[in-house]
């Protein structure tokens, strides 16, 4: 079947003319044009990452705007680490970065390339839990159990830094994990359970 | 957040270079990416500069020097600062979380803008977040704000714990620019007060960099205290704080260094009471006399009227604590 175009002449000299009429714009104009469109249109970044997270190492493309926590639950289905406040105020989101506790809701992915991301997924050693996890079991370290993987990773750290010597050395240095359920006495004693181990 | 460029840069020369208006640094994050999140700060492009500065501590001829780079933990940690500097230590560690400390940077940390409420909340007017619309805290919610040295276009108090120490032990930041300059700037001239242009937080020359901060040794470090209160015990930001530190002859004061956070625009110096204590011997009642002379003249807001004898209770306070840190 022969196919049917219904540009007439009229349309194409139309357009020809205002391609044409384009070339002829000043350059001043373009570049004012380019600037308002950047300023309405900011440029997007994607960035190819790869990063090692619990000794795995992930290639992935990421908008530069993407922290390390939307990285971990939306793109690599990591879920355990949970978004609480997404500002640093509450360590609900806390991983380790090269063995140290930090907040990935405040860490963007772009920054963490060449470095060992360790989530709770890659503390227990296949079915054997790790001694936290077991003692936050034994101790009734939580309750509804969502600020649960933040606590831990924070534990573990806690212990590893040697702050474990007092009830109140411990709550200082935990004092970046909030629990509203107010499971905080049973977290206090796990990490002394771990401590003393 | 707005959509950024994003790169990293290994040499200060080559982060130096890419610094314009529209650019900012990242080194441990935890103020920019909150204030990005909120659409506070809106960089077209960031430039990585945590391997371009320095993360070491070194001697020098006179005392410290502090890479720019240096993550609070450590610095807190440092056996040499622990020794001759425990006020940075301790007022460090009075400081946000754990997690936090791991992450954040010396430089990043003097640079860090204000929690005055009104200027995280994007749908109120700020003068500091938008110059000329005006200050929605001197009337407002301002139980958290400034006592002294405030203005009527800005009321908001310098965060940082780390810079109440440094102001009291007299520090001095180190910068570059572009053109490769670098300048030494007292801290006590580091941090600006809000005046006419609340929008600027310190002196810090454009398009420069912290490269570090000095410390000269003192005769500090045996008698001081870093006294922080907050509405919990841990992890919050000063009501008010106190550095204070004592070189002590015997029983008697040579010289004394009183400093405050949660007071105003700056690390704030009570020069006066400093002054008062030189001579003098150490005990409660010129203590207490500091403290007076502290607290003279005090200008509280329509909600911070309960800071001044907070202030005064801290101040005492921490000088007993320089008796027997």
């Amino acid at each position: 079947m022969k196919q049917e175009y219904n540009f007439s002449r009229r349309f194409f000299l139309k357009t020809s003319s205002a391609l044409g009429a384009l070339a002829f714009i000043p350059k001043g104009v373009k570049a004012f044009y380019e600037e308002v469109k950047n300023f309405i249109v900011p440029k997007k970044e994607q960035l190819p990452l790869t990063i090692s997270i619990n000794k795995k190492s992930y290639a992935i493309k990421a908008d530069t705007r993407t922290t390390l926590l939307d990285l971990l639950r939306e793109d690599l289905n990591l879920t355990g680490a949970k978004k609480g406040c997404d500002h640093g105020q509450c360590g609900a989101c806390t991983v380790h970065i090269d063995g140290e506790r930090v907040l990935s809701c405040l860490t963007l992915a772009a920054t963490v390339p060449g470095k060992e991301v360790t989530t709770i997924e890659g503390l227990a050693n296949g079915d054997q839990l790790h001694p936290m996890q077991q003692a936050f079991i034994e101790c009734d370290g939580f309750q509804c159990g969502y600020c649960t993987p933040g606590q831990i990773m924070s534990a573990v750290a806690c212990v590893k830094e040697g702050h474990t010597k007092s009830v109140a050395e411990i709550k200082e240095f935990m004092s970046g994990n909030l629990c509203r359920c107010g499971a905080y006495n049973g977290i206090v004693e796990s990490i002394q359970k771990v401590a003393a181990q | 957040m707005r959509p950024f460029l994003f790169s990293k840069s290994s040499a200060i020369n080559q982060a130096l270079a890419k610094k314009n208006n529209t650019t900012q640094y990242i080194a441990g994050g935890t103020n920019l990416v909150d204030l990005m999140k909120k659409n506070i700060a809106e960089p077209e492009s960031l430039v990585d500069i945590t391997s371009t500065l320095s993360a070491k501590i070194e001697p020098t001829a006179k005392g410290l020097q502090i890479g720019a780079m240096v993550r609070n933990t450590a610095l807190a940690n440092d056996a040499t600062v622990m020794a001759k500097f425990p006020l940075v230590s301790k007022a460090i560690l009075a400081g946000a979380s754990p997690q936090i400390r791991n992450m954040a940077s010396t430089g990043g940390n003097l640079l860090q803008r204000t929690r005055c409420p009104y200027f995280y909340d994007v749908t109120t007017p700020c003068n500091k977040r938008k110059p000329d619309s005006g200050c929605s805290a001197i009337h407002g919610e301002n139980r958290m704000n400034a006592i002294v040295g405030y203005s009527e276009q800005c009321v908001a108090v310098h965060p940082s714990d780390l810079c109440v120490a440094l102001a009291a032990l007299d520090a001095t930041v180190k910068t570059q620019d572009k053109s490769g300059k670098t300048q030494s700037i007292a801290f006590k001239g580091f941090h600006r007060l809000p005046g006419t242009t609340p929008e600027k937080d310190n002196n810090l020359p454009a398009n420069a960099l912290i490269h570090s901060i000095e410390l000269t040794e003192n005769s500090f470090a045996k008698n001081c205290a870093y006294v922080k209160v907050r509405d919990r015990d841990s992890y919050a930001f000063a009501l008010v704080s106190v550095a204070a530190a004592l070189n002590l002859k015997g029983n008697q004061i040579v010289e004394a260094r009183l400093a405050s956070g949660g007071v105003a625009h700056k690390p704030w110096r009570w020069f006066e009471a400093e002054q008062f204590l030189k001579g003098k011997t150490a005990n409660a009642a010129n203590f207490e006399a500091a403290a007076n002379i502290a607290i003279k003249g005090l200008k509280p807001l329509s909600h911070n009227g309960f800071k001044v004898l907070m202030l005064k209770g801290a101040i005492e306070t921490a000088l007993q604590q320089c008796l027997n840190p």
